[in-house]
């Protein structure tokens, strides 16, 4: 009855939310006295694994399943779960494994809690702190089938190093062709930018920026600190950046470590969106805009100044401390 | 082609949150209730079908007798039939229950609901009923063609976009990007007389259990003050976030 982890990979190697979801398992797996069973589907090295807990690791390799498809790969981690008798199944918050985790929640009849922030308060009966209202609150999810499914939040846990054996099995699911009835034509992924969603940091722009044509600044600062772009609404209302770059209530939500906001001012539904950031930082000529109240650092100025001072000073932080 | 919108009844985005009961229980006290804009712009694409390629579409919401107003508000934006189920949605996976035996006694082609909802953002909804329909399915989907059985959809990933063929029956996880803000619709006062005479059906919850039970909330603790820097000591700035946040 172990706990069973989705470790997520990506070219081959896993993705650090693998580790993250990893570290979460373990933990999970402690209150409950058992180990942990991570699947990997085409994955990286499976020893990486061990360094955060992982006892053993079912390894899929098909390559019928080189592309994502939540159907299939929902199957997988269902034939892995009924395999080990899992109780609790552990899943990232990342795009596929929310596409994929409400198709497993059926296949296995079990509760599903999305956006976890925390290991659960109770074992019996089962009780979870989520995120709810857009990050406005919080509740304590109680599920109580017999078989769980909880999605931890993006950085909400962190990763914690706890040394295991993690033997790796092949593993070797039987699909139908019913599992590949959405086929993918076409993926369309900038490699070199660092997705918000994966991000440790995000530099987000906001209609202080005045036009797309001063975007170069909040590129340059991300770059400098490998972090994802974004911007609020307006800005993606307005065309000046992708909707995929739009953060908020109704765009993306931000879980970021870091989370630095330029000419942003704030509504209520941009800051409930960027909420789950740990720590949140504002610059903003207006001292009277609403993001202040919600910023733990803020430079009251003009970004047009601050910024390329901010980006030279950060290049030499980094230099000093590479 | 026959289209099922599934509506969710929210509070308004800038809806300040508040509990009572203990803090069991969400405070609607002055609340304005809204469609869920994830499920707004599910309705307004499937509106794009009705007038472009003849295609009905109902919507269907899980709740008390309050939340009729939402859908009338989904009749006058154009929706042809309304449907709800008396209940109250107390889970995610008991709500998927109910709209999957609303889509599979209608015979639905499409079935689109929003991605996730603003109040729980359980984010369950639309892949639990096309698992428990046996339909094909795509979530977080940004652009969606049809043509005869085949869809053309394009999902949302994490750090771009992935475009899909598949057949119908399918149900979508909708949002922004499957239509433009600009494209919302606003109802008219024809659309909202109309409404009025609208057919809204009511139908009796089918036996389902709750799998899961939000049993207590709580507020994000207060924040403390900003710290604000001298726009001429940027260094500070990253100082703090250093040795202070060590966020970098």
């Amino acid at each position: 009855m172990s706990v069973l982890v989705y470790t997520e990979s990506e070219g081959g190697k896993f993705k650090k939310a693998a580790f993250e979801v990893a570290s979460y398992a373990k933990e999970v797996a402690n209150m409950l006295g058992t180990t942990v069973t991570a699947v990997s589907i085409n994955g990286g090295d499976s020893s990486e694994l061990a360094t955060y807990g992982v006892d053993k690791v079912l390894e899929v390799k098909d390559d019928k399943l080189s592309g994502f498809t939540a159907k299939a790969y929902a199957d997988v981690l269902k034939q892995a779960a009924e395999k080990e008798g899992a109780k609790v199944v552990v899943v990232s918050s990342s795009a596929d494994s929310k596409f994929l985790a409400p198709l497993l929640a059926v296949g296995l009849n079990a509760g599903y809690a999305s956006n976890v922030v925390a290991l659960p308060e109770s074992a019996s009966p089962f009780k979870v702190k989520r995120t709810a209202f857009t990050n406005k609150a919080f509740n304590i999810t109680e599920i109580s089938t017999d078989v769980k499914i909880v999605g931890l939040s993006n950085n909400a846990f962190g990763l914690k190093e706890s040394s295991a054996a993690a033997s790796a099995e092949a593993f070797s699911p039987s699909l139908s062709d019913a599992d590949f009835g959405v086929s993918v034509t076409s993926v369309d992924k900038a490699a070199d930018k660092v997705s918000i969603a994966d991000a440790e940091v995000v530099v987000s722009g906001g209609r202080g920026l005045k036009g797309p044509e001063n975007w170069g600044l909040i590129e340059d600062l991300a770059d400098v600190l490998g972090a994802a772009t974004a911007c609020s609404k307006p800005v993606s209302d307005m065309g000046w950046r992708p909707h995929s770059e739009h953060v908020g209530q109704t765009g993306k939500p931000v879980a970021s470590n870091l989370y630095i906001a330029i000419g942003v001012s704030g509504a209520i539904q941009h800051l409930a969106g960027i909420n789950a950031s740990k720590v949140k930082v504002v610059i903003n000529n207006d001292p009277e805009a609403p993001f202040f109240k919600a910023a733990d650092y803020g430079i009251v100025g003009d970004a047009f100044e601050v910024v390329p001072k901010l980006i030279e000073k950060l290049k030499e932080f980094k230099s000093n401390n590479a | 082609m026959k289209i099922l919108v599934c509506i969710s009844h929210v509070p308004d985005t800038t809806s300040k949150i508040n509990f009572t009961d203990g803090d069991t229980k969400f405070d609607t006290n002055g609340v304005q209730f809204v469609i869920n804009p994830n499920d707004e712009f599910g309705l307004t694409r499937a509106m794009w079908f009705k007038e472009k390629q003849g295609a009905s579409v109902d919507v269907v919401n899980v709740g008390g007798a309050e939340t009729e107003p939402t859908l009338r508000k989904a009749l006058a934006i154009g929706a042809d039939n309304a449907i709800r189920v008396n209940a109250e949605a107390t889970d995610g996976f008991y709500v998927a229950k109910q709209l999957a035996k609303v889509a599979q006694d209608g015979g639905y082609d499409l079935v689109i609901a929003g991605r996730e909802s603003i109040d729980y953002n359980g984010g369950m909804v639309p892949g639990m009923v096309a698992g428990l329909i046996g339909a094909n399915f795509v979530n977080t989907c940004i652009g969606l063609e049809i043509e005869g059985d085949t869809a053309t959809a394009i999902r949302e990933i994490d750090g771009g976009k992935e475009t899909s063929t598949t057949k119908l029956p399918l149900v979508v996880g909708g949002q922004k990007g499957l239509v433009e803000e600009s494209d919302l619709r606003i109802p008219n006062m024809r659309g909202i007389m109309m409404a009025r005479k609208k057919p809204l059906n009511v139908v009796e919850p089918v036996e389902a259990s709750g799998e899961t039970k939000a049993v207590q909330f709580e507020k994000p603790a207060p924040k403390g003050d900003v710290k604000l820097v001298s726009p001429d000591n940027v260094q500070e700035l990253i100082d703090l976030l250093h040795n202070e946040a060590k966020a970098i």
